[in-house]
């Protein structure tokens, strides 16, 4: 695809300043936002797609979305490459918006090399002097959150609005331990019962230690070519079909809503484009830092109704050969692989494998033509970025 | 919830919050104990955390404010066990709409729950100005 004559420059902005004393790096970001946006006669909710390189703070793209409030963005990308960052940001944009992806991005550059008496970085602060890091660092960072109390977090509030159980979520465990004990490589090979999970040393509540993923060293690649090329090759044709990405964050604090994540919009983007719906998936990666992570995303991505992943997976519904929807068949996080505490690659690896027909022949999912991955990345309780991939197995 | 480890909420040391130009007013505040929350002058919408720029209508044209710093708790979650014993963290629905990430101190963790009453209140931190924290009320 040519992006020639896709996409055209509309709005154009030079900050002012060359010397801010008295304003942080994330202003300086919304400020050049919001110049450019008068420029072109937009408002930032006409915005669908951000790009940033590594002068953003915090997390980037997540932490500069939600500081600048943007809603509607459905593209990211935050290649880095210096001071050129920003011209592949442009072809970016064009190849996005060429695709579909978005049709108003948003570049931004910004920051304050003269005040070098404050130092970069998002973490803790340092008594008596100003930083210029993450903008949510100050209100957040001091307060002792870990993936375990701020999905903690989003785990009480889904029992208290949806009288999820504990039990409930254990199954998810129990699924992913039926599936691991075929992996001779899984971190955690034992199938585990409902009660072994409620019964686990409770970490942050209502999380227990079997409620959560396993801590390994490891990794993954994935190989991803043109049509050309793919059809030269000796293996089974996966094919994208449909992808989709959404950043969610608290929003300014209002209606905070902890018991959905970004899978609430990736999940519809992908699926329209792959011209497929939830029902029609014969196998599902789903992201399971914890057993809630995948309810959530289950129940957004439109497996089931909202409020009802608890009744979803229920009584082994997530097991291969067992129940609809086969999940995880590698074992997922949860008892195979969490490599450096990122496991988005392995989602797809796992897909992949069940289109291929080379997953576990415990676990194989007959005929399998059609699978999703999907992935939160981030904190489900603050900010996180949702990734959702449709594959299809070409004949 | 009989296994969070015996030992005071109070036992975990809060690091200095990390500072900026942008928010210097609100920990300048926070040492004279008042809790500020900013509101847009053009739409009328308070939010949390303070920005310069309302994240919600774009306006630059927000002010602190103090607020009582009263509100509902809208989620939790007590870390059974930590190098300093067991703390909670969750989320605070103030009075005036926007949701604040927080500690919970000063109670019994076992009896917190959603919907609960709770105030602010500051808390010394390791050399920096004391932070928000809550308790039920």
């Amino acid at each position: 695809m040519s992006i020639k004559g896709k996409a055209y420059i509309m709005g154009a902005y030079e900050h002012p300043t060359r010397d801010a004393p008295d304003k942080s790096t994330p202003q300086l970001h919304a400020e050049c936002a919001k110049g450019a946006l008068a420029d072109a006669g937009l408002t930032k909710d006409d915005i669908d797609g951000y790009f940033c390189a590594g002068d953003a703070p915090g997390f980037g793209g997540m932490s500069m979305v939600d500081y600048m409030g943007l809603k509607n963005v459905r593209h990211m990308d935050s290649t880095e490459t210096g001071g050129s960052s920003y011209l592949l940001h442009v072809g970016h944009a064009a190849q996005a918006i060429a695709a579909g992806k978005c049709t108003v991005a948003l570049i931004t550059l910004a920051g304050r090399p003269r005040q070098n008496k404050f130092f970069p970085g998002g973490g803790g602060g340092r008594p008596g002097q100003l930083t210029d890091g993450a903008p949510e660092a100050g209100f957040e960072n001091i307060y002792g959150g870990s993936t375990h109390n701020t999905y903690g977090m989003c785990a009480m509030r889904h029992m208290y609005e949806y009288g999820t159980t504990s039990e409930q979520l254990a199954w998810i465990k129990v699924a992913a331990s039926h599936h691991a004990q075929y992996n001779e490589h899984a971190f955690l090979k034992d199938v585990v019962t409902v009660e072994q999970v409620v019964n686990s040393r409770m970490i942050s509540d209502p999380l227990h230690l079997l409620d959560c993923c396993v801590v390994t060293d490891g990794g993954g690649a994935l190989i991803v070519t043109s049509p050309e090329v793919a059809k030269s090759l000796k293996r089974p044709l996966v094919k994208v079909i449909g992808a989709g990405e959404a950043p969610k964050g608290p929003r300014g604090g209002k209606d905070l809503d902890l018991t959905h994540s970004g899978a609430l919009w990736s999940g519809p983007i992908a699926f329209e484009e792959a011209g497929v719906t939830p029902q029609d998936m014969k196998y599902a990666s789903i992201y399971d830092s914890f057993t809630i992570t995948v309810l959530m995303q289950l129940e957004d991505l439109g497996f089931c109704k909202k409020g009802e992943g608890g009744k979803f997976v229920s009584d082994g519904n997530l097991i291969s050969g067992v129940g609809k929807l086969p999940f995880n068949t590698d074992g997922g996080g949860l008892c195979n692989n969490h490599p450096t505490n990122r496991g988005g690659i392995t989602k797809v690896i796992e897909a992949v494998r069940q289109l291929r027909g080379e997953a576990h022949p415990k676990v194989q999912v007959p005929n399998c033509d059609l699978a999703l991955a999907h992935g939160t990345g981030g904190s489900l309780g603050t900010r996180h970025g949702a990734g959702t991939v449709i594959m299809e197995r070409e004949a | 919830m009989s296994d969070v480890q015996d030992k005071p909420a109070e036992g975990r040391k809060i690091p200095a919050p990390a500072v900026t130009i942008e928010s210097k007013p609100f920990w300048d505040a926070a040492a004279e104990g008042k809790f500020l929350i900013k509101r847009c002058n053009a739409c009328g919408e308070p939010h949390w955390y303070p920005r310069a720029l309302c994240p919600f209508c774009f306006s630059d044209d927000t002010v602190w404010e103090e607020s009582p710093g009263e509100g509902v708790i809208y989620t939790y979650s007590t870390m059974h066990r930590s190098p300093t014993g067991p703390y909670a963290i969750g989320y605070v629905t103030l009075n005036e709409g926007p949701a604040v990430l927080t500690n919970f101190v000063d109670c019994d963790l076992s009896t917190l729950a959603i919907g609960q009453k709770v105030k602010v209140k500051f808390q010394a931190t390791e050399g920096g100005p004391p932070v928000p924290v809550f308790s039920p009320v």
